[in-house]
């Protein structure tokens, strides 16, 4: 009784020594703005868990893809994967690889502005894309009225609007576009910011939605979490199985649990346009990018702690913030993936 | 604000002596520390502020340098077909600025067009015409305008401008101009007109309260002058502009200053489409809208370069509009003088 008494109090002493040293423990991280919000709850609440500080800049993906490069950051954060050439040249500068960890999801959702129709407009892979690439006109285009059967629909021009910045969003979008149309693939192609073959550019979501607010038989896409908290109107898009699923964080949570069943190795994918019944067609993650072996050993362990909680405790703050959760699959992916990076 | 008060003193030479020529007041204190006894206050002062001046300078050419080597990339690959091609392909790395310069000179020139009349309207009035009592709250009206932050006229300029021009102004002008290429196509309200009013919006300011300032450094001798040669008030106040022409031209080339480098409350508002059109109503691109838009999330080191070639280009724009302000400002001040 009395020895374990003593190894409690070692062990409250030790911890008390331990403490203040992990307390002045403090990463640096930059990146995407789309995670910002929960990022820095998780943030906050492991803070006071913890003690070990963060300071995260959501200078946007761009930015953090670059820093992580150069090694100014401890990990970085983006909504689109790195290319093989980034990673390469990453390795190369900073003699470790990185890894990407998919954190949470988000989705693209079409709203519109179209005077007596309301929310749920049904819009097939095809006609979107025709709609952006500036072929399909008018709403009451016959490609828009068949799937809408019992809807009138008027004869008004359309006005396209899109980003103006470079954002996750876009390159979300456009992966999609990408997939579902060849004409699209050949003409304009995806990423952070495209060519557009026509259409007004607004800056930032708000941008989009205030074309949208302004202008009769206007579309534009913005985030999920952005349509959610502004109560848009919102398209259903057809997808793979050919229905027209809800955008709700369960159908994006369902498109990444149809994903991940041939996902790569190496975590970074793209999930537009997945398989699976009721899932959504234009999700996709947000990664955080960590090095493989860091070479302060301390945060090394401390970052790879956090990641762990992140894929347990942290999912449950998603909904909240309007972000959708990752699927059972996929955070089993990511914790053998955390495991490998290992605690020293 | 600092482009401001160094277009006073310029003006201020047109009244009478000097010109815009400083020399004769520079040489005279050095003169004098010929002459009296060395000083070693006067030693460190005058070397001081010579590095904070050079500083500057350096920090000018500093800043060139960098851009200009910060785009080596699509310097080497595109070459002077960046500044005349029109396609900006991010996705298939093809850059060109075309439909950015002339978007940004496009909406300036539009700024000063429509701004240009009702600034010196407002100024003429301010210093000739206003009564008294009238003329304090109305120049700090004005002023005011100038401090309002560029993305609250943005704001306005979405909510407010955008909504006016598209249900009433932009179909007003295409019925009745519509066969002109100026106003032709939908009017979507965001635009290159929509760029170029709230520009004129942001510039009027400027130009008025300096042009105000200039005529009032006009000495009253003038205006009695003319006055008593029997000219009516209106002609007098044709003299009274002839004599303040130089410096009604430099704050016109400030506030085309502002125009172009204005950022902000363009992008709200043009609609960011990189395409040339004789329409007004159809949108367009800035160059400073497109750096801001689109730098954050360039990955890629040609994208980045292709970015830092559009500030260069900018810069070394802005540099070559001052310049033109100088000169002109000079040339007029010196056909004054002889004439």
């Amino acid at each position: 009784m009395k020895k374990t008494n003593i190894i409690i109090a070692a062990g409250l002493l030790l911890a008390c020594v331990a403490l203040p040293a992990a307390a002045q423990l403090k990463l640096n991280g930059a990146g995407a703005t789309f995670p910002y919000v929960i990022y820095s709850k998780w943030f906050d609440v492991y803070h006071t868990k913890t003690g070990i500080e963060f300071n995260y800049q959501s200078i946007g993906s761009g930015g953090g893809i670059k820093q992580i490069t150069e090694g100014t950051v401890d990990f970085g954060a983006s909504d689109a994967p790195m290319s093989d050439a980034q990673l390469k040249d990453a390795e190369d500068k900073q003699g470790t690889p990185i890894i990407h960890i998919p954190t949470v999801m988000g989705a693209v959702v079409l709203t519109y502005n179209i005077p007596g129709v309301q929310t749920g407009l049904h819009i097939t892979q095809e006609a979107l894309a025709e709609i952006y690439l500036g072929t399909i006109t008018k709403w009451n285009d016959a490609k828009i009225t068949e799937a809408n059967p019992g809807k009138t629909l008027p004869d008004l021009s359309i006005i396209v609007a899109h980003r103006s910045d470079g954002s996750g969003t876009t390159n979300i979008f456009t992966d999609y576009l990408t997939k579902v149309s060849p004409d699209w693939s050949t003409k304009v192609g995806k990423g952070p910011s495209v060519n557009w073959p026509v259409g007004l550019g607004g800056k930032g979501n708000e941008g989009v939605a205030g074309i949208i607010k302004q202008s009769e038989g206007s579309i534009g896409y913005v985030e999920l979490a952005y349509a959610v908290k502004n109560s848009l109107p919102y398209a259903l898009i057809r997808n793979k199985a050919g229905e027209y699923p809800e955008p709700t964080f369960e159908a994006v949570s369902m498109a990444a649990a149809g994903a991940a069943k041939n996902m790569p190795e190496d975590l970074r994918v793209m999930i537009t346009n997945a398989d699976g019944k009721g899932s959504y067609p234009i999700s996709g993650f947000t990664w955080l990018l960590v090095y493989k072996n860091m070479k302060d050993v301390e945060k090394h362990d401390a970052l790879v702690k956090f990641l762990r909680w992140a894929m347990t405790e942290g999912q449950t703050y998603a909904k909240d913030l309007y972000y959708a959760p990752l699927p059972k699959e996929v955070v089993k992916l990511n914790e053998a993936k955390i495991s490998s990076l290992g605690t020293r | 604000m600092t482009q401001e008060s160094s277009a006073i003193p310029l003006t201020g030479g047109t009244t009478g002596d000097g010109g815009g020529n400083p020399p004769p007041v520079a040489s005279v204190p050095h003169l004098r520390v010929a002459h009296i006894r060395w000083n070693v206050g006067d030693f460190v002062f005058k070397h001081l502020t010579m590095l904070f001046a050079i500083g500057v300078l350096s920090l000018v050419f500093l800043m060139g340098y960098e851009m200009y080597a910060g785009s080596a990339l699509t310097i080497s690959k595109f070459g002077w077909n960046f500044l005349v091609t029109s396609v900006w392909d991010p996705v298939q790395e093809q850059y060109g600025a075309l439909p950015l310069i002339y978007g940004t000179l496009l909406s300036s020139f539009l700024a000063l067009l429509i701004s240009l009349p009702l600034s010196l309207g407002v100024a003429i009035f301010l210093s000739e015409l206003s009564p008294r009592w009238l003329e304090r709250p109305l120049s700090f009206l004005v002023e005011l305008l100038a401090a309002i932050p560029s993305i609250v006229y943005g704001l306005w300029g979405v909510f407010v401008l955008v909504p006016w021009l598209r249900v009433t102004v932009e179909p007003w002008l295409a019925s009745h101009f519509g066969s002109l290429p100026f106003f032709k196509g939908p009017a979507y309200g965001f635009g290159m007109l929509a760029a170029g009013l709230i520009l004129a919006v942001m510039v009027l300011p400027i130009i008025a309260s300096i042009s105000r300032d200039v005529l009032q450094a006009i000495p009253n001798l003038q205006r009695e002058a003319a006055l008593g040669l029997g000219a009516t008030r209106w002609e007098t106040t044709r003299v009274i502009l002839s004599t303040a022409k130089s410096g009604i031209l430099g704050a016109t080339l400030l506030g085309l200053g502002r125009a172009v480098g204005e950022t902000m409350a363009v992008t709200l508002v043009i609609g960011n489409r990189s395409e040339i059109s004789a329409s007004l109503f159809n949108p367009a691109y800035s160059m400073a809208s497109v750096i801001a838009n689109e730098f954050s999330e360039a990955t890629s080191s040609m994208y980045t370069s292709a970015l830092i070639e559009i500030a260069f280009v900018l810069f070394v724009m802005t540099i070559i509009l001052n310049a033109l302000a100088r000169i002109i400002v000079w040339s007029v001040t010196r056909r004054f003088k002889t004439a």
